[in-house]
């Protein structure tokens, strides 16, 4: 199906290739319609490729997620632009014109068979950022050795030969001669008949938090990180140690609601997901130090999906210790790290010393919506989410015919309520598409 | 049919007259209570220490004792009973603590006995409808609040008296005498006696709030299940009085004078004597003595 | 003997770093009929998977395996790649030598390299004996039922009638709208719940692609995905409705006045009614259990009154056919029954009430226009008390889960009243304020600064009727102190439950329901969406509880998904399912009771079960149950299975 009659286009651009993305791009490219799935980062997966296990169920994520990715890098009604953005977008429903920037890989990927040799040799490492910093990447890069499509791209503000003109490993090394170094940023010309957007979320830099130390204490880690320490494919290979000296804690700390439910400092709404994956990571914690105390820091415990509050009550019962309250100063001691906080219940106040403190940061939009935002002619609110156009009735939807919505980028979401708003938004598509037929 | 019966200390000694009415109704209602022979304290306290288990020594001993004789345990006290009940409990759920008492006990007793309060045997066994049909002197609506104390319902799971919320046993008890239950909300709240050592005015003060909330229900008179409840809200009366000038008082009976009023008991043998609010008055008023 | 392929991948090194994948490629080549092995490092890559399209060409191959991951990775892949070379994609088998093999093994290489060669040997021993086979082309009815007619279910039908497809949507009561048309005003706009539901309930009764069934329920249904034949049961309404214009003159003299459920009974309705006043279809109803007509034949008011002569005493239940090839499952929530609510009074106390009477009590057009007055005496309420999970979150006692939306409307419910009582004081009892949505947390925040709403964390412990007001005793768990609130009005947040009859539904739709009586999804968080059985699909609060926003995603996926499974002219079926071998077969019916899927089914002519080919999933289930062994599993025959295990022992 491509063009109808009347000129409408079938066919759609999916901007933002995590789980949003990926569930609606297949959903619309089963519904016999072409999909254009653009993604910033060299391959797709998302944030969800970062995580260990997800709850309620404590599933592996990238067991749930890889069957997917493969799926869609397979589906012969996908086609993926990875590593691009989208830099233009005119017309309307129907018939957008968008531009699409290629990034220069420096790779040839027509040639490149993924076989991963120039990672191996590549002597120029530094912390890579997929692990929060805690693990070492190379300057020639896949996000993980499971990455759709498997292809590498050179960073060039780590590789020896864009800094100093030297080394040029990988090209030697390269059995299919797919190294370019002389390659440029493309522009290419799509033209579609819907979008979705679906370019998830970031969390707040822990630099923004005083009182927990501005990032300067390395034991001081958000929830991402502790995904990565967790995961059999970071850093530690799935062992829980700290950053700072690599020993296994014995005590941590988690603290919610850092940065969200604050309306005079940072954020004033909830973040949703935190609850959830603080009890997750206290249980997966207590699973692999069996000795180990964890203490957590709460509000409210918010723990409203299916299977959840469930879920929360089983960790209770696992002996993780929950404080209503909250923290007003973390510093260091010695080795260890000072907590300061109340404990609400029973109007004490509580100091922990703890070796690791897992701080559940606030999830906020990533910075480039807004200028996306922009390109599209769709509004977002105070905090940086894309708003749809009604609350309720229209959750996926915008203002604008023809443009929706999936996933945290509209607001924070968990997995499944994210995969359910993507088929939302792909069900939108095929409504539209079909109107016109 | 007749009953094992276990008396306790408290209706064995100071509360003598709460036994002997039960002894005599049971004969009236068809069946007699037989005590134990050799019977021991129970302990008074079910131990809140889990890795202590000779607390618990009594209590087995009587259960055992009692197997031998037959299959059904009753008790009018609420404290024993409590203890025993749970006790049994216990010793039916928790195989490890079993072994170890019975290997102390040199006895081997498996938590097999059934423990009835003498409200659940009038209801289970004898039929609130049969006590219906004997009472000679139906209580002519007395307005009489039930108060369960906390004793024989909690902890609910192992109790499994009534609903741990809202009981109806005591009310259908009464109801079969005639006399016209009164709900009230403190009739499951504590009645702080455990306190009337070591802090007796938080006693006095619970004594009042339940008191007060009865009489505003439009209680007559507040029955109880358990000697040491209807010992303090009876007794402290004239401690409340000093402290709340607008308290009236009110008998509080326990709820086998009451059986033996309507069963046509001579009222002397009722040890009214003992109460410190005299009912007397209130029962020629309702025409019951 | 045929000529067979071994194709071993080194996963990068997930594989290659544990076993010794060129002796295994070495050792493998040694036996007989395998006339190619190889191992190479990606074998999904592009190149990979050209290697093994050469070799089937050159040495023409006549069955593959590749040792690589697990097959529900890259099976697609590598039986796509045989295919293009002209290969039969059934003759390509996986050998799981990454999960299975190198993951668990890491640090034993020897063993694990050995472990690698015997999983290859006994997928080479499926591959010896595997059939050619194509996979099973069924035709589909592009038409969809849509059970439940509230939000979710308009939602996905309307969705689904805009993508061009026939709905048949079918709704238990009398009119659409389900429990949002009970609502007052929604958080967290506080936009009034009814006016965008008449909206869409209009848009519905005129589409021309939705065929409306009111007073209906789902009877029966046989078939499968694509291929469903349903009875819809439509009950009587004692009104032809396509004569009743809506006047309303029969309400206007019927003499039956009974308790509104509609209105949790703090209103009145007649016997012939609709079922709240601006319903769609604006239709009546004769309640028979009500009417006096069906007592005693006393009264025909009504009848004689219609100017349409639309009443109809003497109207029979219908039964009416209908093919589809998907259905969603709509069925929303009832709340927790108050008869087993006794600690709270409610049932008892007049002046206790749930949230959903309390938010008719909110509605312009509920039993009180709008206005609070309890239920007892007519006054305005002076001091409010709402106490939040009424039997949620009580895995002692009541419902174990949260029932996710009465933190926030209790919220709004709070500050509604505060409104319009600005010298009341309304508190509420919570456990955890949970207001995950987007503009939740705001909207509390307002609740709790702006509106004075105080906030007691806390569980009530008794609630009774004491000088004429509701008296509440509960716990302030972050003073540690006793409260009593002598309320005038107190209103419960009750669990939301699945309505009722959702069971039965299940059942006869084979689909599955959990402890609780929600439906089960295929995968809590991939697959929210679809039931575990094929062309069902679940939307709102049957699944779990959800607030409307949820409901409406939820609901607008089920279309989604229904549109792309209807999209083409055929659904293809794996041809891996059970077969009968009819000369064994005795008929004696084992496997028809075993199967999960109705797949088996007897053929009493010919005194033999028979397998039917759509619905088989290939479990095995009756092939473990046949005592004769008379049924087998295409390409998982037993002489294959136990010559696999035979390479293991």
């Amino acid at each position: 199906m491509g063009s109808s009659g009347n000129g409408f286009i079938k066919k759609a651009m999916v901007i933002g290739g995590g789980i949003a993305g990926i569930t609606a791009s297949i959903d619309i490219g089963n519904a016999g319609y072409n999909v254009l799935l653009v993604e910033k980062l060299p391959s797709i997966g998302g944030r969800m490729l970062q995580l260990s296990e997800t709850f309620p169920t404590l599933d592996c994520a990238q067991c749930t997620l890889t069957p997917k990715t493969v799926e869609t890098g397979q589906h012969p009604r996908i086609q993926l632009h990875t590593y691009s953005e989208v830099v233009r977008v005119e017309g309307q429903a129907g018939n957008f014109i968008v531009q699409i920037r290629k990034k220069a890989s420096y790779v040839d990927w027509e040639k490149c068979t993924g076989c991963g040799l120039c990672q191996q040799k590549c002597p120029s490492k530094y912390p890579s950022e997929f692990d929060r910093g805690m693990g070492l990447g190379k300057a020639i890069y896949t996000l993980s050795p499971q990455a759709v499509p498997n292809k590498p791209v050179i960073n060039t503000s780590h590789c020896r030969y864009f800094l100093e003109k030297k080394c040029r490993v990988c090209e030697k090394i390269c059995p299919v001669g797919a190294i370019n170094y002389q390659q440029e940023d493309r522009i290419i010309e799509e033209k579609v008949g819907a979008i979705i957007v679906a370019t998830g979320f970031d969390l707040m830099p822990i630099e923004r938090f005083g009182e927990y130390g501005y990032g300067e204490i390395p034991d001081v880690i958000d929830g991402l990180s502790f995904e990565r320490l967790n995961s059999a494919s970071g850093p530690t290979n799935g062992e829980i140690r700290r950053p700072s000296d690599g020993k296994v804690p014995k005590e941590v700390v988690f603290i919610q609601c850092t940065g969200s439910r604050d309306p005079e400092r940072y954020m004033p709404y909830c973040s949703r997901v935190c609850c959830m994956y603080t009890a997750k990571h206290a249980r997966l914690y207590k699973h692999k130090v069996h000795e180990g105390q964890v203490y957590i820091f709460y509000m409210d415990i918010r723990s409203t999906g299916k299977g959840y509050e469930e879920f929360i009550q089983q960790t209770m019962e696992e002996g993780i210790l929950y404080l209503r309250g909250r923290v007003s100063r973390i510093f260091r001691d010695g080795e260890k790290i000072a907590v300061w906080g109340v404990d609400t219940l029973t109007g004490k106040k509580v100091e922990v010393l703890a070796d690791l403190v897992v701080l559940a940061t606030a999830i906020i939009p990533h910075q480039e919506v807004k200028a996306l935002a922009q390109i599209l002619g769709i509004p977002i609110d105070l905090y940086g989410f894309l708003t749809e156009a009604d609350r309720k009735l229209k959750p996926v939807e915008t203002n604008r015919e023809g443009i929706y919505l999936a996933g945290c980028v509209q607001g924070p979401k968990d997995i499944a309520d994210t995969v359910a708003h993507a088929n939302a938004a792909a069900s939108k598509v095929q409504s539209l598409f079909a109107r016109y037929s | 049919m007749n009953y094992l019966y276990f008396p306790g200390c408290t209706l064995y000694t100071k509360a003598k007259n709460f036994d002997q009415t039960a002894r005599n109704c049971s004969l009236l209602l068809g069946f007699e209570l037989i005590e134990l022979p050799n019977w021991t304290c129970c302990g008074a306290t079910f131990p809140l220490a889990t890795d202590n288990l000779m607390a618990l020594l009594p209590p087995a001993r009587i259960l055992a004792r009692a197997k031998e004789q037959g299959e059904i345990l009753t008790t009018l006290c609420a404290i024993c009973f409590n203890v025993i009940k749970r006790t049994n409990h216990l010793l039916q759920r928790d195989g490890e603590k079993r072994e170890k008492i019975n290997e102390f006990m040199e006895m081997n007793y498996l938590g097999d006995l059934k423990v009835l309060h003498y409200l659940e045997i009038l209801k289970q066994e004898i039929g609130f409808s049969t006590i219906k049909d004997k009472v000679k002197k139906p209580l002519n609506e007395l307005q009489a609040a039930p108060y369960y104390g906390c004793m024989l319902l909690r902890p609910f799971e192992e109790m499994g008296f009534d609903d741990k919320e809202r009981p109806t046993l005591f009310e259908e008890f009464l109801e079969s005498l005639g006399a016209k239950p009164v709900d009230f909300p403190y009739k499951i709240e504590c009645c702080g006696s455990f306190q009337s050592v070591g802090s007796p005015e938080v006693a006095t003060e619970c004594a009042y709030r339940i008191l007060t909330s009865a009489m505003k229900q439009g209680a007559e008179v507040v029955v109880s299940t358990c000697p040491l409840c209807t010992f303090n809200l009876d007794q402290k009366q004239s401690d409340i009085l000093k402290a709340h000038l607008d308290f009236k008082t009110i008998p509080v009976l326990y709820f086998t004078q009451l059986l033996g009023v309507a069963m046509g008991l001579d009222p002397r043998t009722l040890g009214f004597e003992q109460n410190a609010v005299d009912p007397i008055p209130l029962l020629k008023r309702k025409g019951l003595v | 003997m045929r000529r067979l392929g071994v194709f071993i991948c080194h996963c990068g090194v997930n594989i290659a770093g544990t076993v010794d994948v060129k002796k295994v490629a070495e050792e493998i080549g040694k036996i007989e009929d395998v006339c190619h092995s190889i191992d190479y490092i990606y074998m999904c890559s592009e190149p990979g998977q050209q290697l093994i399209r050469e070799a089937i060409q050159e040495k023409q191959l006549e069955g593959v395996v590749v040792a690589c991951c697990s097959p529900s990775m890259h099976e697609n892949t590598f039986r796509k790649a045989v295919k293009t070379a002209g290969m039969n994609p059934y003759l390509c088998e996986i050998a799981n030598i990454r999960e299975q093999c190198s993951w668990v093994h890491q640090k034993e290489k020897e063993e694990a390299t050995r472990k690698a060669m015997e999983i290859i040997q006994a997928t080479l021993e499926k591959v010896r004996r595997n059939e050619e086979l194509e996979p099973l082309a069924m035709s589909i009815n592009r038409n969809v039922l849509v059970i439940g007619g509230g939000i979710a279910g308009m939602t996905a039908s309307l969705d689904l009638a805009q993508g061009g497809y026939e709905v048949f949507l079918v709704e238990k009561g009398p009119a659409l709208g389900g429990h949002m048309a009970q609502l007052s005003k929604t958080f967290p706009d506080l936009s009034p719940a009814f006016p965008n539901l008449l909206a869409k309930a209009l848009e519905i009764v005129s589409h021309p692609k939705i065929e409306l069934f009111c007073c209906s329920e789902l009877e029966e249904v046989k078939g499968y995905v694509g291929n469903f034949e349903i009875i819809i049961h439509k009950k009587a309404t004692y009104v032809d409705w396509t004569r009743c214009n809506g006047c309303a003159r029969c309400i206007e003299v019927c003499p039956v006045e009974y308790p509104s459920s509609f209105d949790r009974e703090l209103g009145m309705r007649k016997a012939v009614d609709f079922l709240y006043p601006n319903c769609v279809p604006k239709r009546v109803k004769v309640t028979p259990t009500q009417c006096r007509y069906f007592q005693d034949r006393s009264c025909r008011k009504c009848e004689e009154v219609c100017p349409e002569k639309a009443i109809q005493f003497d109207q029979k239940d219908e039964r009416i056919h209908r093919k589809v090839g998907a259905i969603v499952i709509a069925t929303g929530f009832d709340l927790f029954p108050k008869e087993r609510l006794g600690e709270y009074g409610y049932g008892e106390i007049p002046d206790v009430i749930d949230g959903l009477a309390f938010e008719r009590m909110l509605s312009p057009d509920g039993p009180t226009r709008g206005k609070i007055l309890r239920p007892s005496d007519g006054r305005v309420p002076k001091e409010m008390v709402f106490i939040q999970c009424v039997a949620s979150r009580d895995p002692d006692r009541y419902m174990p889960y949260c029932s996710r939306i009465c933190c926030m409307y209790t919220a709004k419910q709070a500050k509604m009243y505060k409104e319009q009582v600005p010298d009341g004081q309304p508190y509420v009892f919570y456990m955890d304020i949970r207001s995950d949505g987007k503009g939740y947390e705001e909207f509390l925040q307002k609740t709790i600064e702006e509106n004075g709403v105080l906030y007691l964390r806390g569980r009530v412990s008794r609630v009774f009727q004491e000088d004429g007001k509701v008296k509440v005793w509960g716990v302030d768990t972050l003073t540690g102190k006793g409260i009593e609130i002598g309320a005038d009005l107190v209103v419960l947040a009750t669990a939301i439950i699945p309505s009722e009859g959702v069971k039965e539904l299940a059942a006869k739709l084979r689909a599955t329901v959990d402890k609780h009586g929600f439906l089960t999804e295929a995968h809590i968080k991939l697959y929210p969406v679809e039931s575990s059985t094929k062309g069902i699909y679940l939307a709102g609060c049957g699944q779990s509880p959800k607030d409307i926003t949820d409901t409406v995603s939820q609901a607008s996926a089920t279309a989604g998904k229904i549109q792309a499974l209807l999209s083409t002219d055929k659904l293809f079926q794996d041809p891996l399912i059970a077969y009968v071998d009819e000369t064994v077969c005795s008929g004696c019916g084992i496997c028809v009771e075993i199967c999960p899927y109705e797949a088996r089914e007897m053929d009493y002519r010919r005194g033999i079960s028979i397998v039917h080919v759509a619905l088989c999933q290939g479990c095995g289930a009756c092939i473990a149950s046949c005592p004769n062994f008379a049924c087998e599993l295409r390409n998982s025959s037993s002489v294959q299975t136990l010559r696999m295990v035979d390479t293991f022992i």
